[in-house]
């Protein structure tokens, strides 16, 4: 295997966990399971619905921030960052 | 100072602005009128794309359908925001190494095949055309309530605003307009929300507060729902919609944002694949400001509403009830006749918008030709005010409610623009350079963008003055087909090597047939049996562009195995946009 395929599986790697959780947070805990996670509270909110309309939100920005930092990594570790 | 005063000064100071960056920024070059030059700062970018984004249906609606629908509107918020992790993580870093102009650039170059690139210029014609007959209704209906000017009028100096910072400028001079609207409309939505967060609970971060306690020490969220189910509504913090259509309308929000060709557009624009990467991050939190805060916002209005409305006798009406009535956005029918606003769950009218009977007759309310329903509900409110109405209603200083206008007008104009703009590219730069007239200079390709992005900006301004009666119908076009077109075609474009231009075209035909077919015949050819008991697996129209994408995807996956690799270079393009260097 060669660079860039090590580097491209690397990638396919990060994105295939970030999206697991991206689906997980926003289609699971704010959709599927939106019902049962509603049993629970976090202060004023049941959290099922805290989920959909807050919590799945932040998430989404975080996952952009860990790619983006993971994938300046992986540039750099495989040698096909930009900086010259 | 007055309210209507004050307007007038915010929104001439705002205009102001973005015609004065429009002249500093002029664009000589179709790269400069395409793509900024492609030296836009990711940060910069990031707010651009951002207003670009959130439209009059972020900024002046989608706080409304959240305070009457409740947790159904959970499907906005995480479609829309969703949709950038999937174009983060899956497209834009690679669209932007791509480097070239347009979303049909690259399906025409990706799958060597002119016929692509034509159903893809169709597609983002459609899409963009659609969305912003939205946009000039609300500009028109800023214009027509807070300076009561004709809508008309309001639609034309809408226009001309956009005219001279869209021709003038291209994609230079709007980035730049962009970031200053930004700046504006998000102001604009923080402040009242802040403002009414601290009267209700004391807390300053709305999206805090509506999860934090009234004076009378019980949650807001929970005084809602039961002030809810006293007046017979559904609880804010429960849904009337199936799992299934809430999956299936969520994923087709996501998917569409990923693939609408002004969102993708923007990330052409930055130097360097890293920096479309972290812009990409910038947008979303950019985004994330206004969608956190908008559901705060909804149940601020609907407690709100339901405090200061329900059981007010209508002799003493406060001023902005008397005037969204006159505009025609609120409608009240004194079912009992006791002169008092009984405001109830269910729709007062029959049919349910209503028809007002001439003008106002003395201090009465204005005479409707509409039935009375069958239940206790005596008022009629038209989702798209609330954002609007609210800070009134929360009797916030007059700057406050000047202020909401400046930034529901920056929302409409900044994605009017950028719509603009990708329609115009397409025009000049697919259709003319790429396919019609190969041999034209850039001189005359960038005279043809600027010729096409005036005639966009006329039959825009037209669809304003003259709204079809379907534009709200059409709107779950734009999303469900560029699901069902774009995405899975530069997802695939990018993610498998094998994928070829047989494919491509197969599946975009399929999943386009399939959503457009759905959607017209039930909004338009049986619209009586557009209920969950008719439609396919319990899916809505508004969600079926998923499903024309799993289509999409399996159609392809499918033709591709049984015809003919793409050519050599293709395949080592797909490498070369893979790796940043």
């Amino acid at each position: 295997m060669n660079n860039n395929e090590a580097y491209w599986k690397a990638n396919l790697t990060l994105v295939a966990s970030l999206l697991a959780i991206w689906f997980l947070v926003s289609f699971g805990c704010g959709i599927l399971f939106v019902e049962y996670l509603n049993q629970f509270r976090l202060f004023g909110f049941k959290l099922g619905f805290w989920f959909s309309q807050q919590g799945s939100i932040y998430v989404f920005v975080i996952l952009i921030f860990v790619y983006v930092w993971q994938m300046n990594k992986l540039d750099k570790r495989y040698g096909v960052d930009e900086d010259e | 100072m007055s309210a209507q005063l004050l307007t007038y000064l915010f929104i001439g100071l705002s205009f102001a602005l973005y015609i004065g960056i429009a002249i500093w920024s002029r664009s000589a070059t179709t790269n400069d009128f395409y793509v900024a030059g492609g030296h836009v700062h990711p940060l910069a970018n990031g707010a651009a794309t951002a207003a670009d984004w959130m439209s009059a249906a972020s900024f002046l609606s989608m706080a409304g359908l959240i305070a009457f629908e409740g947790a159904d509107g959970a499907r906005y918020l995480m479609g829309w925001t969703g949709g950038y992790v999937l174009l983060a993580l899956l497209l834009a870093p690679y669209l932007r190494k791509f480097a070239k102009f347009t979303v049909p650039d690259f399906v025409g170059d990706r799958y060597y095949s002119q016929a692509a690139r034509l159903v893809a210029v169709v597609c983002v014609i459609f899409i963009s055309f659609t969305y912003v007959a939205g946009q000039m209704r609300g500009v028109g209906i800023v214009f027509s309530r807070f300076l009561e000017v004709d809508i008309n009028t309001g639609v034309v100096i809408g226009m001309a605003i956009v005219f001279i910072y869209a021709v003038l400028g291209g994609m230079k001079g709007i980035t730049y307009t962009q970031v200053a609207q930004y700046c504006v409309l998000i102001f604009a939505y923080l402040v009242p929300a802040i403002f009414i967060s601290l009267q209700l609970t004391g807390n300053p971060l709305p999206m805090l507060g509506f999860g934090s306690t009234l004076s009378d020490g019980v949650y807001l969220l929970d005084k809602l729902d039961g002030l809810s189910d006293e007046l017979g509504m559904t609880a804010f913090t429960s849904g009337n919609k199936s799992t299934v259509d809430m999956f299936f309308i969520t994923a087709a929000l996501m998917a569409g944002t990923a693939g609408l060709p002004h969102v993708i557009v923007r990330f052409f624009t930055v130097p360097k694949v890293r920096d479309a990467r972290i812009s990409a991050g910038y947008a979303l939190i950019f985004i994330a400001l206004l969608y956190t805060t908008a559901p705060a916002v909804a149940a601020f209005a609907r407690i709100n509403i339901i405090n200061n409305v329900d059981g007010m006798v209508y002799a003493d009406a406060p001023e902005w009830f008397t005037k969204w009535e006159n505009s025609g956005l609120i409608a009240w029918l004194d079912k009992n006749d006791d002169g008092k606003v009984q405001y109830r769950g269910g729709d007062a009218l029959v049919p349910v918008k209503p028809a007002f009977d001439g003008a106002r007759q003395g201090a009465g309310p204005r005479a409707l030709d509409n039935m009375a329903s069958a239940n206790d509900n005596e008022l009629y409110i038209d989702r798209d005010i609330i954002v609007l109405a609210h800070p009134e209603i929360a009797n916030l200083p007059n700057w406050v409610i000047a202020l909401v206008a400046a930034g529901g007008l920056a929302a409409a104009l900044s994605t009017a623009a950028g719509l603009l703009l990708v329609m115009s590219t397409s025009i000049s730069h697919d259709l003319m350079k790429k396919c019609l007239m190969p041999s034209i200079t850039e001189r005359q390709e960038l005279m043809f963008a600027r010729i096409a992005a005036a005639l966009a900006i006329s039959v825009a301004g037209l669809l304003g003055i003259y709204p079809p009666g379907f534009v709200a119908q059409v709107v779950a076009f734009a999303f469900g087909l560029a699901a069902a077109s774009f995405f899975p075609v530069l997802l695939l474009g990018i993610f498998s090597k094998r994928m070829n231009k047989e494919a491509a075209i197969a599946g975009m035909v399929t999943g386009l047939t399939f959503t457009f077919s759905y959607i017209v015949y039930f909004k338009f050819v049986s619209p009586e049996t557009n209920n969950a008991a008719h439609w396919l697996f319990g899916i809505s129209p508004e969600g079926i562009g998923t499903l024309g994408m799993l289509l999409n995807f399996a159609v392809s996956l499918i033709i591709m195995r049984i015809t003919p690799p793409p050519p050599e270079e293709i395949q080592q393009m797909v490498e070369g946009i893979r790796i940043p260097r």
